[in-house]
């Protein structure tokens, strides 16, 4: 693909995303903060929050501890996105098991799960952090090579 | 008339009879319905089995243990400031209350108190952080209700509260705040006068909500007469906090069994009660004690005598042999520690007593033959957080 | 006057008995009662003057004192019921330790001797319970040996409702059984979890692997390095 044409799709892309947001814990107080509150509007970035449904999402933020219980119904969203899709880990818990790590019923990090694109930390992270995130986020969409994607190769998280 | 043979009129008969026992007797399986763990009207990962007839509720069985972390495990292993970092999580909404009463068993055992400024400090932060909680409660209130703008304004007006507590423990919430023997430093300069401002815009926000959410009237139909618990009933499921004051009982451990280490009787304030037991009731508690709380914060305020900020503590801390129990009146309702020493770093055993345990397991006795929509308003108004019920 | 102990293995207790302790009179008139209610049934007891009283009775009487509490002493409020595993841990930090004893896959040391709390006790797990009489203001915690090999004890559920989460818990974290349960499932865990994971024999298995990764830390008391530098001079 010409690469005028995939830069116009990735700036498109990147400025106009549907977030799911798969809140388990405290960091989704702190999620919360970011995309309801007025303060740390998270809108002026191009992202909406609260889809009907992980199916119309393009990107999913996990922020909190995910259990062993908890696990297979993260994978099953996860399943249900379409393509093209991205995952924020928010959150020591979902980094790495957090402050939990040594306990016998937490998972020990989300991408032990699902391949992870950007991983905020803190606990809980600011909102701000969330919103730098989500920046970042935006800027490996902008970088990325679409084309890959549709011919179908592998999902590679750099 | 016509001729009908009495064969004919016998199976007409029949026929509307039998018509009649499909429509009364009908045994159709009833449906099952998940609600949750993923779900925006649940305040966390809480699955609700329900199985229905038609649109009412035969049995409701929540499931708990999506966020179970294993909290009495890993106190086992983490001395008691580390169990201090780790305990802010578990009703992470009002998380400097969860400090205190693990602190203050502690202090219990060492026999030491701490000094009356950070007696004074400790309350105020206490009740600020119940006013953090409980105004997301409304706002969440409103949005699981379906009045959506109210949790904007909650977030908005929740962050006045969160500035405070960041300026005092540099963490919005999950302070780490709290230490044996006192508090880990001092206000900062100007902190006082800002905190009473805050006041006041909590104070405008509860105004604000009584407008919209409270004094509304479809608010008021949906809530009206739904989810009664009797009180009876909500002692022996050890329902605590607004629930059991929204059945009438007149209970509330900062008045009735303060622990010593809290200076609540320092201030003029009233607890509020309500006999109807309904979800209205438990919500409109809510509210008044979000008033009763900025106005003990103002008179405490006013009234913090100076000295030090921690009594003589060992740096290393040892906790002497022994049993002890300390709850105290949290946001959600009564929580309490009980820690089993053996006069080592690391407690022995700590059985943490959380609100929304108790106030959740009272969920299959009370959803049963509501509709489902009301099925969402109890749990509403029950309040629990998850990380208090799974622990 | 000292307040009443019972149990040969208890541990010292807490407060010092030798100058006359203060006598809670409030307490003393409720073990009293539970006692002429239950005779033989309670083996011990303990009182903080001021604070809390402890009260051990046979595992046969468990029921039988959740009644006595609730209908004759108007404990109507039921707080928490949980067990505590007496036997000390043989994986977690030993005292003065910075690292667990079984890290890096070395042996666990050999359990050491039992001992138990307040109002005694003889075996390794404890059943414990907390209800409160919010009229009285007076709250009241009871304890109960369990069996070692097979521990079991009557339910709680037709006396206070609230129990019931609290027993399920208690089973799926020690292994104790609550005879008459009506629904002993699991509470937290998912359904295929083997083991009881409170009982302390039971390990955690990323601390064996790795161990905790930072010293206890210390943070300086507020002044405490400007008195440090005092005393040094």
């Amino acid at each position: 693909m010409p690469k005028p044409l995939t830069t116009l799709l990735n700036r498109a892309r990147q400025y106009s995303m549907w977030v799911y947001q798969w809140g388990l814990a405290c960091c989704a107080i702190e999620m919360g903060a970011a995309f309801a509150s007025p303060r740390y509007d998270v809108m002026r970035l191009g992202v909406i929050p609260f889809p009907s449904s992980p199916r119309q999402a393009d990107f999913v933020v996990v922020s909190g501890t995910v259990t062993d219980k908890m696990a297979p119904a993260l994978l099953r969203l996860y399943e249900q996105m379409p393509d093209p899709k991205y995952v924020i880990s928010m959150g020591s818990c979902a980094n790495c098991g957090g402050p939990y790590w040594d306990s016998y019923s937490v998972t020990k990090g989300v991408d032990q799960l699902i391949p992870v694109d950007i991983y905020v930390p803190g606990c809980p992270p600011r909102p701000e952090a969330l919103l730098e995130g989500i920046l970042l986020l935006q800027e490996h969409i902008r970088n990325e090579d679409i084309s890959a994607r549709w011919r179908g190769d592998s999902i590679v998280v750099a | 008339m016509t001729a009908i043979s009495d064969r004919a009129q016998l199976s007409a008969l029949a026929a509307q009879a039998a018509d009649n026992r499909i429509n009364v007797d009908y045994e159709s399986e009833g449906m099952t319905l998940n609600i949750g763990p993923q779900h925006p009207a649940t305040h966390g990962t809480l699955r609700i089995v329900a199985r229905l007839d038609g649109e009412q509720v035969v049995s409701a069985e929540p499931i708990a243990g999506y966020m179970h972390r294993g909290y009495e495990k890993l106190t086992e292993v983490r001395t008691y400031p580390q169990v201090t970092t780790l305990i802010n999580r578990i009703d992470w909404l009002g998380s400097f209350a969860n400090e205190v009463p693990f602190i203050l068993a502690a202090e219990k055992l060492m026999e030491i108190e701490a000094p009356p400024r950070a007696q004074f400090i400790r309350t105020i932060l206490f009740e600020l952080s119940r006013i953090a909680n409980i105004s997301l409660f409304l706002g969440d209130l409103g949005i699981q209700l379906g009045g959506l703008s109210v949790g904007f304004y909650a977030f908005r007006d929740r962050e006045f509260v969160l500035n405070q507590i960041e300026a005092v423990t540099g963490g919005r919430f999950h302070p780490n705040f709290d230490r044996i023997g006192g508090l880990k430093d001092d206000l900062p300069k100007g902190w006082i006068a800002e905190t009473h401002v805050a006041m006041d815009k909590l104070r405008a926000f509860c105004d604000e909500v009584e407008d919209i959410l409270i004094g509304n009237e479809i608010f008021q139909k949906r809530t009206r007469g739904v989810g009664i618990i009797p009180p009876d009933i909500a002692k022996s499921y050890g329902l605590s906090g607004p629930n059991a004051r929204g059945s009438g009982i007149d209970w509330d451990l900062r008045r009735d069994h303060c622990p010593p280490g809290l200076v609540y009787d320092k201030a003029d304030w009233k607890v509020w009660t309500h006999p109807d037991g309904d979800a209205f009731s438990r919500s409109w508690i809510r509210l008044q004690e979000t008033r009763e709380a900025t106005k003990i914060v103002d008179q405490l305020l006013d009234a913090i005598p100076s000295g030090p900020i921690m009594a003589k503590v060992p740096r290393i801390i040892k906790v002497p042999e022994g049993e002890a129990w300390v709850a105290t009146e949290n946001p959600l309702g009564e929580m309490g520690y009980y820690i089993v020493s053996k006069g080592d770093l690391v407690p022995f055993r700590v059985k943490i007593r959380s609100a929304s345990f108790n106030n959740v397991s009272i969920v299959p006795w009370v959803c049963r033959g509501v509709y489902v929509p009301d099925v969402i308003t109890i749990l509403a108004s029950l309040y629990f957080i998850l990380g208090d019920i799974d622990r | 006057m000292s307040s009443p102990e019972g149990g040969a293995t208890e541990a010292p207790a807490a407060e010092p008995e030798t100058e006359p302790a203060p006598v809670d009179e409030a307490r003393e008139a409720l073990l009293e009662s539970v006692r002429a209610e239950l005779g033989d049934a309670v083996v011990g007891s303990h009182i903080r003057p001021g604070d809390d009283l402890w009260i051990r009775v046979t595992n046969e009487a468990w029921r039988s004192a959740g009644e006595v509490a609730r209908h004759k002493l108007g404990c109507t409020y039921f707080d928490f019921l949980s067990v505590i595993d007496w036997l000390p841990s043989p994986f977690g930090r030993d005292m003065d330790s910075q690292e667990d004893i079984a890290v890096h896959g070395a042996e666990p040391r050999e359990a050491g001797p039992i001992v138990t709390g307040y109002a005694g006790g003889d075996t390794r797990l404890q059943v414990f319970a907390r209800v409160v009489s919010l009229e009285g203001g007076h709250g009241l915690t009871l304890k109960a040996d369990l069996d070692d090999l097979e521990p079991s004890v009557a339910t709680w559920v037709p006396v206070y409702a609230g129990a019931n989460w609290h027993e399920r818990e208690a089973w799926e974290m020690f292994g104790v059984t609550f005879v008459g349960h009506p629904n002993p499932v699991h509470m937290y865990l998912p359904g295929d979890f083997e083991g009881h994971p409170m009982r302390k024999d039971f390990p955690l298995l990323a601390r064996r692997v790795k161990p905790w990764p930072g010293i206890v830390d210390v943070e300086p008391m507020p002044g405490a390095d400007d008195a440090d530098e005092e005393a040094a001079e």
